[in-house]
């Protein structure tokens, strides 16, 4: 093993999360900063040819290659689990900016409540409440995360329509969101056909639409790190691929520029993180593999685990730092309170072509009179609700070839089929969901005993699964599906409710599986303190989705950008000048 | 992986009038005529009005019999062309010999376990394996009458090697002519797909409910410069 030069501060991770790091540590201090990537560099240019449905939307060209790492999962701890071998409910990305290359750039922020959810319930429901559910309070509040929120839609550019300005509640913006301090840095997308049509149906049902907030850009804009981007064309290519004009937001176009810049900056790609050094409650600096295999350690005074959510728990799992989590006896925290979203999709049959190859991440219309503390009184036995959207996403001609009208045909090949499918092609909306995932007791994470990735490692395991809440989650929202599908006089498919009777590693849900290194007020229950520094070993922050107590209805991105910043904050501006604990 | 018959140059011959130069309408109802655009480099046409097609994965004998699987699987009809005339079979030899075909990005280490239909596709055998061992219990496919072929086609309905068939049908029918299908954008102008153009801006609030259609063009002709699917990576 070769001992590198200290340096000030090393960062496992160079996707959003350690990149935004990055880039606010190298502007305020004059710290020392190293970055390490396991993948490889990219850049916009590299995505002019990207625009190929085969190889990035369904063979995962931009995604962690499996063969080498991927999870394993178990719907309980009675049974064994198996390697998720293919894609895959979620898609962890790799390279330089990681699955903040590949998304699709929806920016919702997360309800008010939803940071106090224990208290919340508990206040609402005290004898009513399953004893297997684990949801927490974040360890801060709204008014703690706004001033974040809002440095963060800045710094990406999120477009959309504010519908409540500091309580003010404004018509056309979602109005059961929480007040922000500002405008959206941009306007609303121009829309496509299939959302005016949802956007109508809504509003004459008496519900609430608004733009769905993204952060690919509608007109050209310049955040306040100076980042010049241009506005989105919609050519489609979105969600699993890079932007080819750099309209959506990803580390490669607003973090990768400025970073380019400081000196005091490096960033080395090829470099597998394998674990944090650490001795006596104090993180030593971490040691990877470099691009020619050989083993590396890189000393440091301050250690940044930055990876995709799962990979962070991990790396605390691999390095034995922290008690796991024991889902017996309810004691230990690594690896609790792991969560995924809520996510349900009901197909709707329209008359009128679409033209739905036309689109971007996050263009369309969505509805939260459902989402959140709505969600409670409309159904009963449901804690929390989700979002209810239809979004022109950009269809590619592979995947959406061949959805046709159950039962009106015997088979999915042959004439018969050919016949239907192109009859229907290009006229089938989707209206979907996503809703807040409560923390189970029984569903968490652990170190699987027998499966290994390319170095011998233990997988991380996930044992997952749903549970009568979620079905009653998925069942209302559904309903309403179908109600909007009927006001916008197309045919409604059976939403595929399968999904939710046992967690499926098979069908794509979202990429928003979170929680495993969670946040919270307590050393007993959580991993890390409302700053996310780790409470045993104060040098060492973990931070990302991992730290979410629970999910939200929203995409997880923006609330993940947020807590970064945040965090920057509290280490430049608290822990350098009194290193130590900050809760 | 080591496959010592890919070394082997084998051909599939194909007749130049069943790849493209057929007439068929788009879903905005215009009539377009074909022509062999798009074709890949590696593709020689003979002086016969036949086109030789090296095989990277197949043999020509094995090439038959799946080109004969996936015209039953999407037939030329009324309705439009089929799989042969889009090259499916060219696109999916080249999918196998590539690194999809040998599990290059799949889990494959062991125990291999059987499980629970919610954790997908648990086996051993590659794609690869899966297409040699399926192909060969489809032997005398290619002399058999189209209804005598679906009722094989529907006793292996299931299987795994079928599913991946359908499934490569599909793609081969609609993905960029970089891989070696749709040929002549066949697919895509069957389905209204315009290529993957760079830019809506100025259509994308506009032809609300009315189809826009256009020529269709490859990525290639797009980008100006030659383009190479996955498949073609080294390594």
């Amino acid at each position: 093993m070769q001992q590198l030069k200290p340096v000030d501060v090393v960062i496992a991770g160079g996707g959003f999360v350690g990149l935004t790091l990055a880039k606010e540590i190298t502007a305020r201090t004059s710290l020392s900063v190293v970055v390490l990537e396991r993948g490889q560099p990219r850049k916009t240019s590299d995505y002019a040819t990207g625009m190929d449905e085969l190889d990035y939307s369904l063979r995962f060209r931009m995604m962690q290659n499996l063969a080498e790492e991927t999870a394993t999962h178990r719907h309980s701890t009675r049974a064994s689990a198996v390697p998720i071998r293919q894609y895959g409910s979620f898609q962890p990305g790799t390279g330089v900016g990681g699955a903040g290359e590949h998304w699709g750039a929806i920016s919702y922020r997360f309800y008010p409540e939803a940071f106090k959810l224990a208290t919340f319930l508990r206040d609402k429901f005290a004898q009513r409440l399953s004893g297997e559910l684990a949801v927490q309070d974040w360890g801060v509040s709204y008014e703690d995360i706004e001033p974040y929120y809002w440095r963060a839609e800045q710094m990406i550019g999120v477009c959309g329509k504010a519908g409540n300005l500091e309580g003010k509640k404004i018509d056309g913006g979602n109005v059961f969101e929480g007040p922000r301090s500002h405008e959206y840095p941009n306007p609303p997308h121009k829309l496509s056909y299939a959302p005016t049509v949802f956007e109508k149906a809504v509003r004459d049902l008496g519900y609430h639409p608004y733009p769905i907030p993204t952060a690919t850009l509608s007109r050209a804009y310049t955040n306040p790190d100076g980042v010049s981007r241009a506005g989105c064309v919609y050519c489609g290519y979105c969600t699993r691929y890079g932007c080819m004009i750099g309209a959506k937001a990803q580390p490669t176009n607003i973090l990768m520029p400025v970073l380019a810049k400081r000196k005091n900056f490096t960033l080395r790609t090829g470099c597998s993180v394998r674990r944090v050094v650490h001795r006596d409650g104090k993180a030593e600096g971490l040691t990877y593999l470099d691009a020619s295999g050989a083993e590396m350690h890189q000393p440091a005074s301050i250690v940044l685990v930055a990876s995709w959510t799962l990979n962070n728990s991990r790396l605390l799992m691999l390095s034995k730092l922290g008690e796991p989590y024991d889902p017996a006896t309810g004691k230990g925290t690594v690896g609790r309170n792991l969560t995924h979203q809520v996510s349900q999709s009901t197909r709707v049959f329209m008359d009128k072509p679409l033209n739905a190859f036309m689109g971007t991440g996050g263009l369309g219309i969505g509805i939260s009179d459902f989402d959140g503390k709505e969600g409670l009184d409309a159904s009963p036995g449901v804690l929390r609700g989700g979002n209810i959207r239809l979004m022109s996403t950009g269809e590619g001609p592979i995947a959406s070839f061949g959805m046709i009208p159950p039962g009106e045909t015997q088979s999915d090949w042959g004439s018969d089929f050919k016949k239907a499918a192109l009859a229907w092609h290009d006229r089938v909306a989707a209206i979907s969901t996503e809703a807040e995932h409560m923390a189970y007791r029984q569903n968490f994470l652990d170190l699987d005993p027998t499966y290994t990735d390319k170095y011998g490692d233990p997988l991380i395991r996930l044992t997952l699964d749903w549970t009568e809440h979620e079905r009653a989650q998925g069942a209302m929202l559904t309903k309403v599906h179908a109600q909007i599908a009927n006001a916008m006089n197309g045919r409604a498919a059976p939403p595929n409710s399968r999904q939710l009777e046992r967690y499926t590693v098979t069908q794509y849900q979202s990429t928003h599986v979170n929680g495993g290194a969670i946040m919270g007020s307590s050393p007993d229950r959580s991993v890390v303190n409302p700053w996310l520094q780790h409470w045993q070993v104060p040098n060492l922050w973990v931070v990302g989705g991992s730290a979410f107590p629970q999910n939200g209805s929203g995409n997880p991105t923006l609330t993940i950008l947020a807590l970064t910043l945040r965090t920057a904050d509290g280490l430049i501006d608290r822990y350098l000048k009194n290193p130590g604990g900050l809760a | 992986m080591k496959t010592p018959r890919m070394k082997r140059r084998e051909f599939l011959t194909l007749p130049v009038e069943s790849i493209g130069g057929v007439l068929l309408y788009t879903l905005a109802g215009e009539p377009v005529r074909l022509a062999g655009q798009d074709r890949g480099q590696d593709k020689g046409q003979t002086k016969s009005g036949e086109i030789r097609v090296p095989l990277r994965f197949f043999t020509a004998a094995e090439a038959r019999v799946v080109q004969a699987a996936c015209e039953r699987i999407f037939p030329k009809d009324a309705n439009g062309p089929g799989a042969t005339e889009a090259a499916v079979v060219i696109y999916i030899d080249h999918q196998l010999a590539g690194p999809y075909g040998s599990d290059k990005y799949r889990y494959t280490k062991p125990p291999f376990v059987e499980s629970v239909p919610e954790h997908g596709y648990q086996g051993k055998q590659t794609p690869r394996e899966i297409y040699r061992e399926g192909v060969k219990k489809l032997a005398n496919f290619t002399d058999l009458p189209a209804e005598q072929q679906d009722q094989r086609l529907r006793a292996i309905e299931t299987s795994m090697f079928f599913r991946l068939l359908r499934q490569h049908t599909i793609e081969g029918m609609f993905s960029d002519p970089m891989h070696g299908g749709n040929a002549g954008l066949i697919g895509w102008q069957l389905i209204g797909y315009p290529g993957p153009l760079m830019s809506y801006r100025d259509e994308i609030d506009k032809a609300h409910g009315q189809p826009w259609r256009r020529k269709p063009v490859s990525l290639a002709q797009v980008t100006g410069r030659p383009v190479s699917g996955w498949e073609d990576e080294k390594g």
